[in-house]
């Protein structure tokens, strides 16, 4: 093993950006679906209905306690199954991140709602709103504030997840730069230029939500 | 757009069940009997106690080192307190496992020749090793967020009472600041154990035959992929919630009186 390689790097650019390409598509699905399943699974948690949210609790706290490994395998031999014909890794990827975030965006939501003092919600009623009045125009503007960084911070998080993606294979940002790697017996540089483009891209978008979370609590 | 791959690499095992044509055409057989046959009970047992194993030593690693890590953090030395950021930002925002790749294929080479043959050569269970190491430096930094956090809500004032007192620093650390911060932070904790327990999963890509390597490889052998998936299933979730449970009776005891109920806040 020689001295650090750029030349490997170089030649391996365009192989790596189809892996980011493929990591940046998972992601966005990823944070697309798992918010917008969030959003079902916490309005069932909120809502009056026993069954509802007893159904959302459960999925929430089974999803919560298993690894993204695992799902990424069940998910990996369950949909060909259930679908009849192979789709392929990415496809039972893309559902595997979207039903496992969905549980964390919706216990964010939840306690981004369930936040909002009860008071706010009695005035709200006293001044004479109804109750969805009250919930658009009192609670959600309050909730949405007090949760955006964090959602932005998962959305962090589940771009970083994505590169478990390797276990089945699918090749990805990680799983790209481990191949080429491999290949030219340069795993030393390869992995050394992912984690350091993982850490610029995620320690800006961190300060950046960072930055965004102050400016809102200071108004 | 980069296409999706077609042909998966295999990992960890040689065998992937997407290339038996079987096994996706059609009906599945359910046999549940396989998982108590016998190697398969007992591949599934030990690679139980790999993943408990892993899960507590790398959680000691991560505890201790998180708690000195988020102190430093809370000092009134600029020094401390910057090399305890640089050391949060750098175990955070990198994928935990592109660190465990870092320390098992990369770390050798960067070091001195020597060291880097001992790793690679003597090192007993390196793979183990790394993933406990790599697995608790990680969550040392997620620990330190929170004991950071639980020094602060304990308050400035408990530490300027404490020095006005006579107290030292070190004693005010000791005596004061740190048994309230971790009073107040057993719920996080509580949840940053259960994330160890389930990221030691991740060590199967260095070949640790822990609990969810176990039960993929007991899918690959038997073709009973959905049987084996959901015997890990329980188990990883059945120990969460037991986790859970305990550590519910643990905050009760150590919530601080005259706050509220939700720990930590």
């Amino acid at each position: 093993m020689g001295a650090f390689d750029f030349k490997v790097i170089v030649n391996a650019l365009p192989l790596l950006w189809e892996g980011m390409q493929v990591t940046l598509l998972l992601t966005a699905l990823g944070i697309i679906g798992g918010l917008t399943l969030g959003v079902v699974l916490a309005v069932m948690r909120l809502s009056r209905s026993r069954v509802l949210g007893f159904i959302a609790g459960a999925y929430v706290d089974l999803l919560r306690s298993l690894p993204l490994v695992l799902l990424i395998f069940w998910f990996y031999f369950l949909v060909p199954i259930a679908v009849g014909h192979p789709v392929g890794g990415f496809y039972s990827a893309v559902i595997g991140f979207i039903l496992f975030e969905a549980a964390y965006f919706c216990e964010i939501i939840r306690s981004g709602i369930e936040g909002v003092r009860r008071g706010q919600v009695m005035a709200g009623l006293a001044s004479g709103l109804t109750q969805a009045q009250c919930m658009r125009l009192v609670v959600l503007p309050q909730a949405v504030r007090a949760m955006t960084p964090v959602l932005l911070m998962q959305s962090i998080n589940v771009f970083k997840s994505t590169s478990l993606v390797y276990v089945i294979g699918l090749r990805d940002f990680l799983t790209a730069a481990d191949l080429i790697g491999g290949r030219d017996n340069r795993l030393t540089e390869m992995y050394i230029l992912v984690a350091v483009v993982f850490f610029v891209i995620c320690w800006t978008a961190s300060q950046a939500v960072g930055l965004l979370e102050r400016r809102m609590s200071s108004r | 757009m980069g296409s999706p791959i077609k042909t998966p690499i295999a990992f960890p095992t040689e065998r992937t069940p997407l290339q038996r044509p079987e096994a996706k055409r059609m009906r599945y057989n359910w046999n549940w009997s396989v998982l108590f046959a016998d190697p398969y009970i007992g591949w599934i047992l030990t690679g139980l106690g790999w993943t408990v194993l892993v899960s507590l030593m790398a959680w000691i690693i991560g505890l201790a080192l998180g708690s000195v890590i988020g102190t430093m953090r809370t000092l009134p030395s600029p020094v401390a307190r910057a090399i305890g950021a640089t050391y949060v930002e750098i175990f955070r925002n990198v994928p935990l496992l592109v660190q465990i790749f870092l320390f098992y294929f990369v770390l050798p080479e960067l070091l001195p020749r020597d060291w880097g043959r001992w790793l690679k050569r003597d090192l007993p269970h390196p793979e183990f090793t790394m993933a406990v190491i790599s697995l608790g430096l990680y969550t040392a930094c997620r620990v330190a967020e929170q004991v950071r956090a639980g020094i602060g809500a304990a308050g400035r004032g408990q530490a300027s009472a404490g020095l006005a007192t006579g107290l030292t620093l070190t004693q005010v650390y000791r005596l004061i600041l740190l048994p309230l911060a971790f009073r107040l932070t057993v719920p996080a904790l509580t949840n940053e154990f259960l994330n160890v327990f389930k990221n030691s999963s991740l060590a199967l890509t260095i070949g640790v035959l822990e609990l969810t390597a176990r039960t993929r490889a007991v899918a690959d052998y038997t073709y009973q992929s959905i049987e084996a998936f959901a015997a890990a299933s329980l188990i990883y979730a059945s120990i969460s919630f037991l986790i859970a449970f305990l550590m519910r009776r643990v905050e009760a005891r150590a919530r601080l009186p005259g706050t509220l109920g939700t720990g930590a806040r």
